[in-house]
């Protein structure tokens, strides 16, 4: 009864069965990939016709560290010293600006609930979701950081850590935020809310974060850092779904 | 017992909305090929109801079965059976017409039928808007895409908040349409409505809530 394709109303219920019964594990990894790249594209369709709204996050993460240096001294010790903690802290705050719009948006005009609602596991089109929310905002950032670093007199091999270092720390920012994103959902002040509750999760990864950075200024190796931050990122990416779903349910509620 | 095997079969529902109890002990059933019409004054909990079984809240008591088989929040097997066109029309502004259509057939693991969507937008007489951002049209015309999203994505209980809203006498004709089809192909409706659906009467049973 339960495998049955049709219901008895005679309308073929398309792709239901597939993954509740777990009968051919090979169609519900299918049906997971599928939903995960639905909606990546979706997502990334989405965000490409609100360039406005990219070019927002990527310039403000230029001007925040482009301050800097006006605000303390145009001594090189000075800027190399502050350059690591300053390109990183930056690329928090860049990656919370864009957070809001992660789940808000289909929140407010009902896309969650259809979502929600629809056959495909819910896990996986967060993920989806996390995913190109990391495309739009974390790796262009991450792109960026290097071009930015030159003003604080970083030399080349420093920005090459600067860069995989954020590589491996944007996705982890995009996930902690995800689970912040959705328990802050229909909440009266969402945006401050969300940030006091993400930003103390993002010290670690700060703290890895810029730790490499300056690792590789003073000359010793940076993989400590980075496979902490790699194991984090591991990490996030396991536990992460199974909170953010749990958490958009209940707003769904 | 009732003989709903084939559609949605409700005993001692209630649901509350903060301290209030909005209903209690509340029974339906619908079986294939009807509609049911919620009415009752604002806040009476029609839209909660439909919530419930849509799959999206839980009651407070009772148990409600499709099919015969009781219905959790977010059931797999309710997910793929129900349609739920709330007060949200569920479209993103940046997309066009067309767009945010086959975004949700792909959705449902199925490719689109040649001009499928297509006929649907033209069946609510929307095919030259076709390619319009959503943020361009109306709330009417919005309307209207929703409901023909729900004979794209083919579910056999279509769970309607307050489908006449903002439709024209053409969109309505247009509901009625689908809705005559849906019926007459075996489907379930459940619709929160002030005014009378337009279909056949004698399809339609009637849930009256009362104030809380």
């Amino acid at each position: 009864m339960s495998g049955s394709e049709r219901s008895s109303a005679g309308i073929p219920l398309p792709g239901a069965d597939a993954s509740a019964d777990g009968d051919s594990a090979g169609n519900a990894r299918d049906s997971v990939f599928a939903a995960v790249g639905w909606a990546l594209a979706r997502d990334i369709r989405v965000a490409l016709r609100s360039k406005g709204e990219l070019g927002v996050q990527l310039l403000f993460y230029v001007i925040v560290v482009s301050l800097f240096p006006l605000a303390t001294s145009p001594s090189r010790e000075v800027l190399a010293t502050i350059g690591p903690g300053v390109l990183w802290t930056a690329a928090l705050l860049a990656s919370l600006l864009s957070l809001s719009r992660l789940f808000a948006s289909d929140f407010h005009d009902g896309t969650l609930e259809q979502i929600a609602l629809s056959p495909r596991p819910l896990m996986a089109l967060v993920s989806g979701k996390i995913a190109a929310h990391w495309l739009t905002a974390g790796l262009p950032v991450a792109l960026m950081a290097p071009l930015l670093g030159v003003q604080y007199a970083l030399d080349a091999p420093v920005l090459g850590t600067l860069m995989v270092s954020l590589v491996l720390g944007t996705p982890i920012l995009s996930l902690l935020g995800a689970v912040g994103a959705a328990l802050t959902l229909g909440a009266r002040g969402g945006g401050s809310l969300l940030a006091l509750l993400v930003l103390p999760l993002y010290a670690p990864v700060l703290i890895f974060g810029a730790g490499a950075v300056d690792a590789a200024r003073a000359g010793v190796s940076a993989m400590p850092q980075l496979s902490l931050l790699g194991a984090g990122l591991l990490l996030a990416l396991v536990a992460v779904p199974f909170a953010v779903t749990a958490a958009l349910r209940i707003a769904l509620d | 017992m009732t003989s709903c095997a084939d559609g949605v079969d409700a005993q001692g529902l209630a649901a509350r909305r903060g301290y209030a109890t909005l209903f209690a002990n509340l029974r339906f059933a619908a079986s294939a090929g009807c509609a049911l019409t919620v009415t009752g004054p604002n806040g009476s909990g029609k839209t909660t109801l439909l919530r419930i079984v849509a799959g999206l809240t839980a009651p407070v008591e009772g148990e409600i079965r499709w099919q015969g088989h009781p219905m959790r929040p977010f059931d797999l097997r309710m997910r793929g059976s129900v349609a739920f066109n709330g007060h949200l029309p569920a479209l993103k502004d940046e997309l066009s017409a067309e767009e945010n259509l086959r975004a949700w057939i792909a959705l449902d693991d199925r490719s689109p039928v040649d001009d499928a969507v297509g006929e649907a937008l033209d069946a609510v007489a929307l095919a030259r808007q076709r390619r319009l951002p959503i943020r361009v049209l109306s709330q009417g015309q919005r309307r209207r895409i929703a409901l023909a999203r729900l004979r794209l994505v083919r579910r056999p209980l279509w769970v309607l908040d307050e489908p006449l809203t903002a439709l024209d006498a053409e969109g309505v004709d247009a509901l009625g349409a689908l809705l005559d089809a849906h019926l007459a192909g075996g489907g379930v409706c459940i619709a929160a409505s002030h005014q009378a659906l337009p279909i056949a009467r004698e399809r339609v049973r009637s849930l009256a809530l009362s104030a809380p």
